[in-house]
């Protein structure tokens, strides 16, 4: 393949190990060789930094373009608020515009049939991006209030170097966001854990991106010997890429945000396992 | 009536597990499950389900192939990058064609086609749902797989649930919220009575409450703030309720690391009726304390 390829880690459930697997997947590629980029479209809440420890070298406003409209020109016809889609825009005597239920989809200004409306970029977050040692990084941070990420994270994929293997950090859940991120990646990795909160979840994540195309490929991480996610693979034909097992000592490391190679190097092999897992499914 | 949202911030730290054992231990509640798109109270509390309903919302736009001019304005103007050339079956004609999942329902292709080739449907998004438990009534949703709206559904979870409440006269409605901080935490906290968010010792669970207490001081909601699974890092379990303090949100109290928690989850089981345990106690305590520091906020 000439082109890197793209990876993402999704999960359906919150707090199953996305952001363990997919920064100990960034650190195992370097063993092979790979140039290899972490992109994190968990805009809610980014934690790969905390373990990565960037340097970040560039940060950009991103923005979704709302309607202003110029009050002189307008004619109070109306028809930028029953264009809207969105109810981002009332008629009132002038429009009277909610920027934050503005999708930033232009419809207003298209309609406008004077060229009242220009459009002005409202803030919703930034993009940072630097590296960690050889990892390039990016990232996406939504401001605190702000209820639209998913413009910030088509701007986190836009800082995607095709040369690099990219792995995307994604959201949890099974909702716009995630699909947001999934959308046009090579694969996609989804880590669980073996209980019934984990399965149930994996299932609505696998119902959620089967139909989008994209190949799966399951980790189930704090493995304690419970199969019910193996039975799931088996009647689903999905493969199984990894088990990693439960242990005390992991919730430690991760609690104090260090590397798991760095204290428990048996660990080290699963991870370059689990790639050559992967480039095998590619 | 007092509405109390679980949030987290982090995903998996346990808001679930500790709503599950809530609802058992409340006595007079309506339960709410606020994490419509993955939702799992249900796992524990088997609802039976007597009312259930289409959540409707939005549109999605379709292209008729057969209508199509292949002029691609309608490619040109869509700013979610949803619309892709392809190849009609019929006579090898290029035309456009809609993504659904990165369509947002907007409708510029729909006013701007000038062949009038795209259909604008009502999208059904999800469905919702009351029920019965062991522990009390249940309002409940499903998103379907990547659909959008979360925001919308989580309010009418929670506006459904407001109402029973005041049918049944019930004093407290308990919600299970979603993870994160965007339209669906934003949508099952605006207005509620308070929150109290279950965080973990981690780098990850502290970086991510400073961020959801920020939130919950930008809409001033009395905040709590729970650690599970204190002791896999004490010093920082300490240093968490100090910040929380800090902040102005309330420590209401620990919870220990324990596989007891992910044996009763497999038994369909609240931690508090799994049997008499340590955990359990904790989790007790914890409900005690969260429900007398909610007496006291307005």
């Amino acid at each position: 393949m000439n082109r890197s390829p793209v990876i993402a880690i999704a999960s359906g459930k919150g707090g199953t190990g996305k952001t363990t697997v997919a920064i100990h997947l960034a650190a195992a590629l370097l063993f092979h060789k790979r140039s290899v980029q972490y992109l994190d479209c968990d805009v809610e809440e980014p934690n790969g930094h905390l373990f990565l420890k960037p340097r970040i070298v560039s940060s950009e406003t991103v923005g979704i373009p709302v309607p202003a409209v110029d009050a002189a020109t307008c004619t109070s016809c109306g028809k930028c608020a029953e264009v809207c889609e969105f109810n981002a825009i009332a008629r009132l005597k002038k429009p009277l515009v909610f920027p934050e239920l503005c999708h930033g989809c232009g419809a207003c200004a298209l309609v406008c049939p004077v060229g009242a409306i220009h459009e002005t970029p409202r803030a919703i977050g930034v993009v940072e991006s630097g590296h960690a040692g050889s990892i390039a990084f990016a990232q996406g941070r939504l401001n605190i209030g702000e209820p639209m990420s998913l413009p910030l994270i088509r701007a986190v994929k836009a800082k995607r170097n095709p040369e690099a293997v990219a792995l995307l950090d994604a959201p949890p859940g099974t909702a716009c966001p995630v699909v947001a991120t999934v959308r046009g990646a090579d694969f996609v990795v989804l880590v669980t854990e073996p209980t019934p909160f984990g399965l149930h979840d994996l299932s609505l994540a696998v119902d959620t991106l089967l139909p989008m195309g994209v190949p799966l490929g399951i980790v189930v991480n704090r493995a304690d010997g419970d199969l019910r996610v193996h039975d799931y693979c088996r009647e689903h034909h999905l493969p199984l890429l990894a088990e990693l097992p439960d242990d005390r000592r992991v919730a430690e490391t991760y609690a104090r945000g260090e590397l798991l190679f760095d204290c428990l190097p048996e660990w080290r092999e699963r991870f370059e396992n689990l790639w050559t897992r992967i480039e095998e499914q590619l | 009536m007092k509405e109390w949202v679980v949030i987290s911030g982090k995903g998996g730290t346990g808001k679930t597990s500790l709503t599950a054992s809530f609802a058992a231990l409340a006595t007079n509640a309506v339960l709410a499950d606020g994490d419509v798109d993955a939702a799992d109270l249900h796992l524990i509390l088997a609802p039976e389900i007597r009312r259930r309903e289409e959540f409707r919302s939005g549109h999605r736009a379709s292209i008729r192939a057969e209508a199509c001019l292949g002029c691609g304005r309608c490619a040109a103007l869509c700013r979610f990058e949803a619309i892709a050339a392809t190849t009609r079956p019929s006579d090898a004609a290029r035309v456009f064609t809609v993504d659904p999942s990165a369509c947002e329902g907007c409708g510029v292709c729909v006013w701007n086609c000038p062949a009038q080739a795209v259909d604008f449907n009502e999208r059904t998004c999800g469905e919702w749902f009351v029920s019965d438990t062991r522990h009390g009534p249940l309002v409940h949703a499903r998103l379907y797989p990547g659909a959008e709206n979360s925001g919308k559904l989580v309010h009418l979870v929670r506006e459904q649930a407001r109402n029973l409440a005041n049918q049944e006269h019930r004093d407290l409605v308990l919600v299970d919220g979603p993870p994160g901080t965007g339209c669906p935490v934003i949508a099952a906290l605006t207005g509620a009575s308070g929150v109290l968010v279950v965080t973990e010792p981690t780098v990850s669970g502290a970086h991510d409450l400073g961020r959801v207490l920020e939130l919950t001081g930008h809409f001033n909601i009395p905040t709590a703030v729970c650690v599970n699974k204190w002791d896999i890092h004490p010093e920082l379990a300490d240093r968490i309720e100090t910040a929380a303090r800090a902040a102005g949100a309330v420590p209401v109290g620990r919870v220990r690391y324990d596989k007891a928690a992910t044996a009763a989850q497999r038994q369909g089981l609240a931690v508090v009726e799994a049997g008499a345990s340590p955990l359990a106690d904790d989790v007790r305590a914890v409900w005690k304390t969260w429900m007398d520091f909610a007496q006291e906020t307005p």
